[in-house]
């Protein structure tokens, strides 16, 4: 994922990079004028050309956790009721709607599936929500639930990757590059992009799902474990202590520092830098994932347990993470590809994951977070109307799914759009996958036809060449 | 000028090419006459692009929707040899290189950096050349030696290394997006290193290039194409592969299609022509078709998988095959009367084969597992797609018979299975746990199973347990062994047609045989089971055992003889008239025919165990051409559900013509690719060595020559390049040997800030390279210098350590075998660590290394604070420091001093300089005071390996010393 422009004149990696240092990360004014020194006007001149740490318009939210749901949960089962479906239980879908339809596993003319649990309203919005998320349910006038997403894949990983980089083509910047290459990084010792994993496997579309692409490589995703070393290679060799290390990076810093001064290459004072920055990462990453410090009653809404590595746990530790100034929380977890035993696993993942998810919210909103942070819920599609195996699966389907988003300038206790009345095709209002990352790169305070990165001889971002405002989702 | 070194400077102009007379004079635009430059320059070529862009201008673009006109980019142009400009500082010119460099200097009013001394200067050519550290007695032996031909020595002793091409090799692996797993979701291992290796030796023999690249596209298309030929058509098979549950698997072979086309224009044509997948090109003259013309030349071809040999296996091949023939001509000598006998057995078998009729069942979709059966032309099924290591595939067909005796299950080879099949498993075998049919009037009504009476095969391994590769952790001992295996009811035995090395992958006929005729009156409904459950326990790995190809039939007619049924190849060959018949087919027959009859038994079973020690070589995907070509179609958007008009293998009208005849195979497009009238490819290659050697390419979006290119920096030079390479025989080492030898090249690399301000990214050359190395080269230089590197060259690829829980799910999609090498192979170079595309190994993950999923010729260097966690805390660095320490103590001299002043060279080269000696005695002292009070934490550092007589507390003070060493900037930075 690291094939990367590096010498346009527009967004310089290597001025990047540095300016990530001295200026994103927050490190005094020293540094910044060491920064300005080494760079001189180039350095300005690289900086004031892309959106980075300039919005175009001010921003609504500036921080964001997106908890990716891999596998595709059944939008039937969980946010969008279909009671007609039930009424068709068993029987064949309308010629005319499977016509030309492309399903992965099964004949598209198989029996509709009515849907396997009882929904009903809930808060003054009156969200239909399944019993299988009570713990939403009692968030839904914070949330926005959308029940129109449709996206243009049908696999796994085309889709996973089209959900998190907007292309089905391998190797463009993901969502969270695109997002810490706009707004810069807050935290002068953690990674602007964190990602934790959990679930049965990993996502299908690997580290794809989190590269940046042709975009330097500090607005890669960085995978953080909630458990062992959370950062790979963090932990000092056995025997080095603390104040070895400390010695050997001040003595290396020295050593390095003679070499600036000979030679003069800026690079080596980006490199004092990375070591002072691992240096700091090797004292605050270990605190921040642990989570024993954190209050009973917090532990509890989330259903956390510290040293028990969970999705509840990578949900609280999303919070802390941005609350030390991390951009941007990936949360993967795979589980939801239920072509069999949909009601058994749709139990069991909801247990899994609804208490910490909507305590995400609620814990969010409480700090007065929320109202800059934005939280996405979803997956890569949706799952089909229409029975795969005997009576308890469902295949893979992208014409129509459901997403719930909350925080960060997202209109609350929304419900927008609506799927047709066997939850197949999704007929009001309805939102591609490019039209939610346009709205949300909106809300972030950019224009997505103009957060651009120059490569190849052209202008590539995150919509490629579509998507559009969805304006009804806009708080 | 060829391979000599370029020596005395102005000896070896060349008299001009024309064209480029006047190119000083627009050189020099903007600092002469900026005013009014942005107006009238298109047509006027590269120079005036580079002098606009130094000037800060935009150069007019094409307008909106309209492409540029070929003639009016400089690129679209075949280079032709411009003149060497006239420089007044002439003494500083070595090779021609320098004139165009100088030229520019003179121009921007700059003088050149001094010469960097000679330490500086090995360190960077060695580093460049082969991507190690010279080791210090090199770097003495080269400072000592001050003989005229000293330079020129050294360069070629680092040029003849095998080193060499190795490193080179890894630029163009990068390009060929080179990796060792499939990629999408599965991400399963691939075999495709005989294609790294390849790379590297043709690299190493200084391939020309132009026959590189004939290679890579059509190898397996030249006269007696040799297996290292068709191994380099591995080129275009390093596409990914999704073999994801219930994908389309032509939906992904235009994906590895539009991504070939994408690899040979960023790699050979330096074009980025993959927008025109969609569309015509915006900004350059190619349109959609243009792009599915050339899509026509790749589009004929099987995805092959071969089995692949080194030589050592070639020649065992070879003494088995000749023990073979041996013993068959023995065997003929022994039995004079073997046509007679033979054409006996012929008449038998070509009756008994008549009155079969192909069934030509309908696939039922749920019990497919996710494994697509794809319906041929001669009623067989192609299993490709994702591959369940157990499932049951249940077909239908209704035939007009009212009474079937007999049911035929023939497995066929197909260029698409691994070694040609006839399974999918990765030897190409296959297995079947249970074969059942059942019976129902056509018209409807209750089904019979049919009860089996004999079954037959031509095919018939002895019982032996399940090959280990398909482990399912049951812990029930499952069997391979004759076709009776299929219908005993046990789901622990199947039919396997493992025969052993060198005769598995042929077809297998099996033929069972009711016990009870059946059928219905009006026709009968047939339902065949086929039960493939001889997998292993995870599907998202190689280890399914599945049938690849087969047919089925039915007949009527009584069984009459023991007579096992042929394969449909021996039949071709029993068809032709014994006077006609050619020795390969007679040949092909007697082996049919010994096989088969129950008195040669024994003799058949010797000659087999002849090919016993048949070596079982290695695999490789390749290009194989169809017999039958495809029709290509221009694909709406790119869709390959929306085909459109249809059309020919052509080249785009604007650039040159093919040369000689257009066949539209891969072999005519190769030729046209490094045609001497291509205006690209030389151009797209010298500029990537350039960038390779200095940092930045001349034109520094070195992936995009097009209209929407940077400009460059010294045009003239570039063309100058091209044409000497083209013209000095494609050698890519006559090319290191001009720029290395450069004056340009040799500068110091130490720069004053208002330089640094004027020229951040040193595009003037006034100084000379220094950038960090690359991913692997990082990695490289701290073996090398601790002394653990493991210099062979060539083989599989290795598995140094890395974290498990990366490999394991929730990080990884399915669990992922990573073998963490022993010995040697973990400390081989990086170019050897295994590539998983899903999961990288991290520490390249984190140096910028591309992962293959897409052709890459330009890597980004990015400097971050995970990159210093890597040099300091990963477990093979922390090997490196203690290697380095250990041997600073044991060899590197009598007191401190000295033995910094060894541990220090090992990394820099250079000796220390007395501040940094300082610093370094300073931390060795305060170490051994901490270790005083942490004695058990001494003993951990310093590892297992403690020298004889020395403390502990000693030697880790020495492992932290070296830590630091290997973790200087200048460690790992070419000087």
């Amino acid at each position: 994922m690291n094939c990367q422009d590096h010498l346009w004149r527009k967004a310089d990696p290597v001025a990047t990079t540095r300016r990530w240092f001295f200026q994103d990360c927050g490190v005094g004014l020293g540094s910044i004028a060491l920064w300005s020194l080494l760079n001189g006007e180039a350095g300005a001149a690289a900086a004031g050309t892309q959106g980075e740490g300039r919005t175009h318009h001010p921003a609504r939210a500036k921080r964001v956790i997106f908890l990716f749901m891999a596998g595709a949960p059944s939008h039937l089962e969980l946010l969008d009721h279909k009671p007609e479906l039930a009424r068709y239980d068993g029987k064949l879908p309308p010629a005319g709607l499977i016509k030309d339809y492309r399903a992965a596993f099964i004949n598209p003319s198989s029996r509709l599936l009515g849907p396997k649990f009882r929904f009903a309203r809930h808060g003054s919005c009156g969200a239909e929500i399944s019993e299988l998320l009570p713990h939403l349910a009692e968030t839904v006038d914070d949330i926005a639930i959308v029940r129109s997403m449709v996206t243009d894949a049908f696999n796994h990983a085309p889709g996973q990757i089209l959900m998190n980089t907007g292309s089905q083509q391998f190797g463009r910047p993901s969502f969270g590059s695109w997002t810490t290459y706009g707004l810069g990084s807050d935290s002068s010792d953690l990674p602007g992009f964190v990602v934790l994993n959990s679930g049965k496997k990993g996502p299908s579309g690997g580290n794809s799902n989190w590269g940046s692409g042709f975009l330097p490589a500090v607005y890669q995703g960085v995978q953080f474990r909630g458990s062992g070393d959370p950062v790979l290679y963090l932990a000092d060799p056995p025997g080095v202590s603390r104040s070895t290390q400390k010695d050997s990076v001040e003595t290396l810093t020295r050593l390095n520092r003679l070499q600036l001064e000979a030679i003069g290459d800026p690079e080596i004072a980006t490199r004092i830098h990375s070591f002072e920055m691992a240096y700091r990462m090797q004292e605050s990453a270990p605190d921040l994932i642990d989570l024993s410090g954190e209050p009973e009653h917090v532990l509890r809404m989330y259903g956390a347990e510290p040293g028990k590595p969970s999705y509840a746990n990578n949900c609280l530790l999303a919070r802390r993470l941005l609350e030390r100034g991390v951009r941007f929380v990936e949360l993967f977890h795979e589980a939801w590809d239920q072509h069999g035993n949909l009601v058994n696993d749709l139990k069991e993942n909801c247990r899994d994951t609804d208490r910490a998810s909507a305590a995400l919210v609620k814990d969010l909103k409480q700090r007065g977070m929320l109202e800059d942070t934005l939280v996405i819920w979803g997956g890569e599609f949706g799952r089909t109307p229409m029975v795969q195996g005997g009576s308890d699966g469902r295949d893979h389907h992208p014409n129509a799914f459901s997403m719930w988003i909350a925080g960060g300038g997202i209109r609350p206790g929304l419900a927008l759009g609506a799927s047709d009345e066997l939850g197949f095709n999704a007929v009001e209002d309805r939102v591609h996958v490019h039209d939610l990352h346009a709205t949300l790169l909106h809300l972030l305070g950019f224009d997505h036809k103009r957060l651009t990165y120059r490569f190849q001889g052209r202008d590539f971002r995150l919509t490629d060449v579509f998507g559009n405002v969805v304006e009804k989702m806009l708080a | 000028m060829g391979d000599e070194p370029v020596q005395t400077p102005r000896s070896i102009y060349l008299p001009g090419g024309g064209g480029w007379n006047e190119s000083k004079q627009v050189t020099s635009i903007p600092f002469r006459a900026q005013q009014g430059a942005a107006q009238g320059l298109r047509g006027l070529g590269a120079a005036v692009a580079a002098a606009a862009w130094w000037a800060g201008l935009s150069l007019p673009q094409s307008a909106p929707g309209a492409p540029v006109k070929p003639e009016d980019h400089w690129a679209f142009q075949a280079p032709l040899r411009p003149s060497l400009p006239a420089v007044q500082n002439a003494d500083w010119v070595r090779t021609p290189v320098d004139g165009f460099a100088m030229a520019r200097l003179e121009d921007e009013g700059l003088m050149p950096a001094p010469e960097a001394d000679r330490v500086t200067l090995l360190r960077r050519w060695s580093l460049t050349l082969t991507g190690l550290p010279p080791a210090v007695e090199e770097v003495d032996r080269f400072v000592a030696d001050k003989a005229p031909e000293a330079e020129r020595r050294a360069l070629d002793r680092l040029l003849a290394s095998p080193h060499y091409g190795e490193r080179w090799g890894r630029h163009w692996l990068d390009a060929a997006r080179y990796a060792d797993s499939d990629g999408f979701e599965k991400d399963k291992t691939r075999e495709v290193w005989f294609y790294r290796d390849w790379v590297v030796k043709a690299i190493n023999d200084d391939l020309p290039y132009d026959e590189f690249i004939i290679e890579q596209l059509a190898g397996d298309l030249l006269p007696d194409a040799t297996q290292d030929q068709v191994v380099a058509t591995g080129f275009l098979r390093n596409s990914m592969v999704n073999e994801e549950g219930g994908i389309d698997p032509e939906q992904f072979r235009m994906e590895a299609m539009f991504d070939r086309m994408d690899a040979v224009g960023k790699s050979i044509l330096g074009l980025t022509i993959q927008c025109a997948q969609c569309h015509d090109h915006k900004f350059d003259p190619i349109k959609q078709t243009d792009y599915y013309r050339m899509f026509a030349f790749l589009n004929n071809d099987h995805e092959a998988n071969v089995a692949v040999y080194t030589p050592d296996e070639q020649m065992r091949a070879a003494e088995a095959r000749r023990a073979v023939a041996e013993a068959e001509a023995e065997l003929q000598h022994r039995h004079p009367d073997w046509k007679e006998r033979m054409a006996e057995w012929e008449e038998t078998v070509r009756r008994e084969s008549a009155g079969w009729e192909v069934a030509q069942p309908e696939v039922e979709e749920i019990s497919t597992g996710g494994q697509k059966y794809l319906p041929r032309e001669d009623g067989s099924f192609l299993a490709q797609g994702y591959a369940p290591t157990k499932h049951t595939v249940t077909m239908t067909a209704t035939t007009p018979h009212e009474r079937i005796t007999g049911f035929r299950l023939e497995l066929l080879s197909d260029p698409d299975l691994p070694r040609g099949g006839p399974g999918r498993s990765i030897k190409g075998t296959a297995a079947l746990t249970e074969f059942r049919v059942s019976a129902a009037p056509a018209a409807g009504g209750e089904a019979i199973e049919v009860v089996w009476g004999e079954a037959a095969a031509d095919v018939n391994p002895a019982p032996a347990p399940l090959d280990k590769i398909f482990d399912d952790r049951s812990k029930v001992e499952r069997l391979t062994g004759p076709v009776s295996f299929a219908v005993d009811g046990k789901g622990e035995t199947a039919w396997g047609t493992d025969t052993g090395p060198g005769r598995r992958n042929q077809p297998a006929t099996a033929v069972f045989w009711a016990k009870e005729p059946v059928g219905f009156p009006g026709g009968t409904m047939l339902t065949f089971s086929l039960q493939q459950n001889h997998g292993g326990w995870n599907s998202d790995d190689n280890q399914n055992h599945n049938l690849g190809r087969f047919r089925l039939a039915v007949t009527a007619v009584e069984r009459e003889s023991e007579t096992p049924p042929v394969s449909e190849r021996t039949l071709g060959w029993l068809a032709v008239p014994p006077a006609e018949r050619s020795e390969a087919q007679w040949l092909g027959l007697f082996r049919a025919w010994y096989r088969a009859i129950p008195d040669l038994r024994e003799e058949a079973t010797a000659i087999g165990a002849l090919l016993d020690d048949y070596p079982e070589g290695a695999t490789q995907l390749v290009l194989q051409e169809r017999e039958q070509g495809r029709v290509t179609q221009v694909l709406k958007r790119g869709d390959f559900l929306k085909p459109s008009e249809r059309v020919d293998a052509a080249v785009p009208a604007f650039m040159h013509p093919i040369p000689g005849e257009n066949d539209g195979s891969r072999l005519a497009f190769a030729h046209w690719l490094v045609d001497r009238e291509s205006a690209t490819t030389a151009r797209a290659l010298v500029n990537r060595v350039w960038q390779n050697h200095f940092g930045a390419g001349l034109v520094s979006s070195s992936e995009d020559l097009g209209s929407q290119a940077e400009a460059p920096s010294h045009p003239e030079l570039l063309d100058w390049l091209a044409v000497e390479f083209m013209e000095s025989g494609w050698s890519l080492k006559g090319l290191h040997r001009l720029i290395l030898m450069s004056a340009a090249y040799r500068q110091s690399a130490a720069a004053a800030q208002d330089m640094l301000a004027r020229d951040p990214y040193n595009r003037l050359l006034a100084r000379g390279p220094r950038f960090r190395v690359e991913g692997e080269i990082v990695r490289d230089v701290a073996l090398a210098a601790s002394g653990l590197l493991d210099r062979r060259v060539g083989g599989p690829s290795v598995f140094p350590p890395a974290p498990d829980f990366l490999f394991q799910p929730p990080v990884s999609y399915g669990p992922k075998v990573w073998p963490v090498s022993t010995g040697g192979d973990r400390y081989r170079r990086g170019l050897y660590t295994f590539r998983y595309r899903s999961v990288p190994y991290p520490v390249f993950q984190i140096f910028d290394v591309p992962n293959g999923d897409f052709s890459c010729v330009r890597r980004v260097r990015s400097n971050t604070p995970l990159q210093a966690l890597v040099t300091m805390n990963e477990p093979l660095f922390l090997d490196c420091a203690r290697e380095l320490a250990r041997k600073a103590l044991d060899c590197g001299g009598d007191d401190d001093r000295e033995r910094i002043t060894a541990a220090f060279r090992a990394c820099a080269g250079r000796f220390p300089g007395e501040q940094e000696m300082a610093e370094l005695e300073g931390l060795l002292q305060r170490q051994r005071e901490r270790f005083r009070e942490e004695p058990d934490q001494a003993a951990e550092l310093a590892g297992t390996s403690i020298l004889p007589g020395c403390d502990p507390g000693e030697q880790g003070s020495w492992v932290v010393l070296a830590r630091v060493l290997l973790n200087l900037d200048e460690t790992i930075t070419l000087p």
